[in-house]
């Protein structure tokens, strides 16, 4: 959910969907994100539709189950008029801001309403982000017993210099208590880690994967620090006070990363994602990379129903605003057309494992892409298209040499 | 003072000793149309409510920049001691390249105005056209202007003008183009001094042509000077050098406004039209004759206009390619001295090959093309004509590098000019270092007055185009000017230079260099692109090679790490549209082989700008 919303039609007040797209809806999962647009402090990086309290203006943090109980409603009459099939939920994903800010009797309420409108299909992955520092044993336990079943951690890095660089206040020492706590209570457990913070050397980047490593979790997720516009991240660059994160380096933290963690038994399945079993894959995020339908909740949130890709106003009071009005809260629109919607699988697709398939491509580009050691031969050779390890690290040249 | 002339002489059939020719000789910012505005003034021929400051100077790039680049000739009516004189105002163009055309122009008077700023003192260019001034026996009349001005130093000056002319100090005329403090002596000073031109009225017409310029309305207006016999209107006329006739459908003279006479008589000065619209059929130093009574030797002096320095003007946005067609075709109508042919370029794409009497020439065009004209342009580094002969003994004109031509070469000559360099006597030692490492031979050295010195140098010409006069300016804090006029060719130890970018060529990029510089070109241009050409998704060598010997390589390496780490719902369309963007730019792209280099990299490149590199 980051940066500024895109540029797309207007969307209806009401918030109707196109006709056909129930047609188009047939044979995708149904998942919902939930979005909290809370944090305590507002990390230098963070470029996500966040704020403080000092930042709401009128946009009060204890009505907002309320507003989200207003969209879910809005939701089921909008799908029922569209005729959409009868679909349980997959996957639940609150994220945010800092969903766990909220008391965990709000979040396991959310949940109760969705699972209420559409009910929850056996299985169902619940997953909440979690700071460590805003969570405790009784919290963790009030989720699991409300439903939830996954909790995935900032931890971004162990180290005390590169955590202040990057904003981040809690202690490092705390992670493994809370993780431990996860687990008693019966949650899958991902780490969350960052790379690349300026200062960050690959010594202290192999001391954050050895913590996460030792923490013994199924998941893992390690992203590259990416300087968005407009962040206190941004200006200190500029001003020269913070170095910019280089690509080479991020480049061997990224290779130092998968050879750890395939060391210790984790499999990448997407460019920045490792599970130790494919059970243990994120499923929610893995129906956005595969093209399911999924509704967004929150200011900000993106929704993609049965072709459409809809989001809602940013700002937690014009969204509280719009729906106190009985209207729909998204902002702008957009049904890719066929071209559109094939630039999409194709840049999603290609970001996992299983990698995307290579019919209706020229020869001649999918031989440069061996050649030039971007997939594998293997996969090519049974007409799948499959980034090797450098080929990972530059998903997009891929991309641009295939649409 | 003189009083105004109450009783203007009538052109056509003024007395040849009533008549003064003069020209004023003077540097850039001297003064020289602000002078000329007070004597249009002072005479009374533009009245005050129609003065406008550089009243002569016509384009507006003139008027901006304080340069003439086109003369004219204004008659003014002078009165002294009751007699009444036509007075031949002929301008100048005040610059270097020019020098050709100031020659004509000089040879068209019997004297001229040596105008110096009293603040500043004479310059290289002024003291190279005072020269030519006496190689053409004229009577000269030293002046010091802008005596107003608090940081005028007459004294110093006029001692330093005495020393170089001869006479005393207290000769040299002293006034003001601004408040008009001296003009009036000026004036008569000139009717005094300057000779009256000498004909013989009975003689074969022959007419001088010292200026062609193209007019919109009126096709080429030709400046001429009589010399024998008369001119007049309807009357048929012939271009000595190529034969070409033509009617002359209008005569007069410039006084200011284009004025219609009957005629002009010997020693006259004035305008005809003839309805040709290319100022080429009117080509400035040929001699005008009557068609049926032709005089059979032209008047000496006339030569072609030979450009000495090459360059590619490029439109930046390659579908501007027709526009800049089209506006050389009509720049080429009011200028005789700039040619131009089509070539294609790898990096830069579709543009022209063209010739210039000079840097400044190039610049001129350059920036009357963008202006008037509305085009971005990128020009090539400057090249000067070469003649390289190989080992079969084939001789090719070289003005392009990629011209140059393959296999063994036995000998090249380059163009070589006469410098004239002139500066306080404290930047002697940075000259001379300047000049000795861009292969000046010192062919001598003279005190101006105290301080200033001039230093004569032989140099090459291509030593020259190549940012000397930036080098020379920067060492002497803006105080050196610099002259220059051909002296002949000589042989050199040159050779091509190429820059290959992953073994490619890149033609914008060769040079033709003296051996001894190879090396430092090549180093020079291969750091340039590293630091201008964006990573690719392989290994990129930058190489500089004579033939096929690598004497420069600089590496850019891969790209290793070029994906959004992240990727979720709310990233998706803006993600495809980022991509879209990304293959739009890539179109946009140059290719050299499998490189890809965005075109303002070869615009910085060749700029020396290297502070742009964009991802």
């Amino acid at each position: 959910m980051a940066g500024p919303l895109p540029i797309g039609d207007v969307a209806p007040s009401d918030g109707k969907l196109p006709v056909g797209s129930a047609a188009l809806a047939v044979g995708r999962e149904f998942g919902a994100y939930v979005h909290v647009p809370f944090c305590r402090v507002r990390c230098g990086y963070c470029d996500f539709n966040t704020y403080t309290s000092t930042e709401l203006q009128g946009a009060p943090q204890t009505d907002y189950l309320d507003e989200v109980e207003r969209e879910i409603a809005l939701a089921a009459s909008v799908l029922g008029i569209a005729g959409m099939p009868a679909r349980q939920l997959s996957t639940v994903f609150f994220g945010g801001g800092t969903p766990t800010l909220l008391p965990a009797d709000d979040l396991v309420r959310a949940l109760s309403s969705l699972r209420k409108t559409w009910g929850l299909s056996p299985n169902a992955e619940i997953t909440t982000e979690a700071n460590p520092d805003s969570v405790d044993a009784q919290y963790l336990e009030s989720l699991a017993a409300g439903g939830f079943t996954r909790v995935s951690f900032g931890v971004q890095s162990a180290m005390p210099h590169v955590l202040a660089t990057l904003d981040r206040t809690h202690d490092p020492k705390r992670v493994p208590d809370v993780v431990q706590a996860a687990k008693d209570v019966g949650l899958e457990v991902s780490v969350d880690l960052i790379y690349g913070t300026p200062g960050e050397s690959l010594n202290d980047w192999r001391a954050s994967l050895d913590q996460a490593i030792s923490l013994d979790t199924g998941h893992i997720s390690a992203y590259a620090l990416i300087v968005e516009k407009g962040t206190a991240l941004e200006r200190r660059i500029r001003r020269g006070e913070l170095a910019t994160p280089d690509d080479d380096v991020q480049a061997d933290m990224y290779e130092l990363a998968e050879e750890m963690l395939s060391d210790v038994g984790f499999h990448w399945y997407e460019v920045s994602n490792w599970a130790k079993s494919e059970t243990q894959r994120s499923r929610h995020n893995l129906s956005y990379w595969t093209n399911q339908d999924w509704w967004g909740f929150g200011p900000g949130a993106h929704s993609h129903i049965g072709g459409t890709r809809f989001w809602n106003v940013k700002h937690p009071a014009a969204y509280a605003q719009k729906l106190s009005l009985g209207l729909s809260p998204a902002a702008g629109r957009e049904e890719p057309d066929e071209t559109a919607s094939d630039i999409e699988r194709v840049l999603l697709e290609i970001r996992l494992r299983e990698g995307t398939s290579g019919a209706n491509f020229p020869a001649t580009v999918i031989a440069g892409l061996i050649s030039d050691g971007l997939i594998t031969y293997e996969a090519a050779r049974s007409g799948q298209l499959v980034l090797t390890l450098s080929g990972r690290l530059r998903a997009d040249e891929v991309v641009r040499r295939l649409v | 003072m003189s009083p105004r002339a109450r009783n203007p002489l009538q052109p056509s059939s003024t007395d040849p000793a009533k008549i003064r020719n003069f020209s004023i000789i003077a540097h850039i910012d001297h003064g020289k149309s602000t002078l000329a505005d007070r004597m249009l003034q002072i005479t009374g021929i533009v009245d005050d409510r129609s003065m406008r400051a550089q009243y002569l100077d016509r384009m507006d790039i003139e008027r901006e920049r304080g340069i003439t680049i086109k003369s004219q000739a204004v008659r003014m009516p002078w009165e002294v001691d009751g007699e009444t004189y036509a007075l031949n105002m002929i301008d100048t163009p005040g610059h270097v390249d020019f020098t050709y055309e100031v020659s004509r122009s000089l040879a068209a008077c019997e004297g001229a105005v040596l105008l110096v700023d009293a603040a500043q003192g004479i310059e290289a260019q002024t003291l190279a056209n005072l020269y030519l001034a006496l190689e053409n026996d004229l009577t000269v009349i030293p002046v010091l202007n802008k005596i107003d001005l608090p940081a005028a130093d007459p004294e110093k000056y006029a001692k330093e003008l005495a020393s170089l002319i001869g006479g005393k100090p207290e000769d040299v005329l002293r006034v003001s183009g601004k408040t008009g403090l001296g003009v009036s002596e000026l004036l008569d000073l000139v009717v005094a001094q300057i000779p009256a031109p000498k004909g013989d009225p009975k003689a074969p017409t022959r007419a001088m042509i010292f200026d062609s310029v193209y007019d919109a309305y009126r096709g080429v207006v030709t400046y001429v000077r009589v010399i024998d016999g008369h001119l007049s209107a309807r009357q048929r006329i012939q271009m000595m050098s190529t034969k070409a006739s033509h009617e002359l459908l209008e005569i007069g003279v410039s006084a200011p406004e284009p004025t219609a006479t009957k005629g002009l008589g010997v020693g006259e000065v004035g305008y005809l039209i003839t309805g040709v619209k290319d100022v080429r059929q009117s080509k400035v130093g040929d001699t005008i004759t009557d068609q049926l009574k032709p005089a059979t030797v032209a008047l000496p002096g006339y030569t072609e206009p030979k450009p000495m320095v090459f360059s590619g003007l490029y439109p930046i946005d390659g579908s501007d390619y027709p526009i800049l067609r089209e506006a050389l075709d009509k720049l080429k109508l009011s200028d005789a001295s700039l040619n131009y042919e089509p070539e294609t370029s790898v990096a830069l794409g579709f543009g022209f090959r063209c010739g210039f009497l000079g840097l400044l020439h190039l610049e001129i065009i350059t920036e009357r093309l963008e202006r008037e004209f509305n085009l971005d342009l990128i020009a090539t580094a400057p090249s000067v004509p070469y003649e390289v002969t190989t080992e079969d003994k084939n001789t090719v004109t070289v003005t392009n590098p990629s011209e140059y031509p393959d296999g063994k070469i036995k000998s090249v000559r380059e163009p070589v000019v006469k410098t004239a360099i002139l500066a306080p006597k404290d930047y002697v030692g940075v000259i001379m270092e300047l000049c000795q490492s861009r292969r000046g031979t010192l062919l001598g050295m003279e005190f101006l007055g105290e301080d200033r010195v001039e230093l004569r140098y032989n140099m090459p010409l291509g030593e020259i185009v190549f940012d000397f006069f930036d080098h020379l300016k920067s060492r002497t804090q803006g105080y050196a000017s610099l002259d220059y006029e051909p002296a002949g060719d000589q042989e050199a130890d040159l050779v091509k230079v190429d820059i290959l970018l992953q073994g490619e060529q890149v033609d914008a990029f060769s040079a033709i260099v003296h051996r001894d510089k190879a090396y430092a070109y090549g180093l020079l241009m291969t750091e340039r692109l590293k630091k201008l050409i964006p990573r690719q998704q392989f290994e990129v060598p930058i190489q500089a090679a004579i033939g096929a010997r690598m004497i420069a390589r600089e590496t850019i390496s891969a790209i290793r790490k070029d994906v959004l780490a992240k990727c979720y719902g709310g990233d998706i369309t803006r993600k495809r549209k980022l991509l879209e963007k990304q293959k739009e730019g890539k179109k946009r792209m140059k290719m050299v082989g499998r490189v890809e280099v965005p075109q303002e990299a070869f615009i910085a490149a060749l700029s020396g700008d290297t502070e742009t590199k964009k991802k």
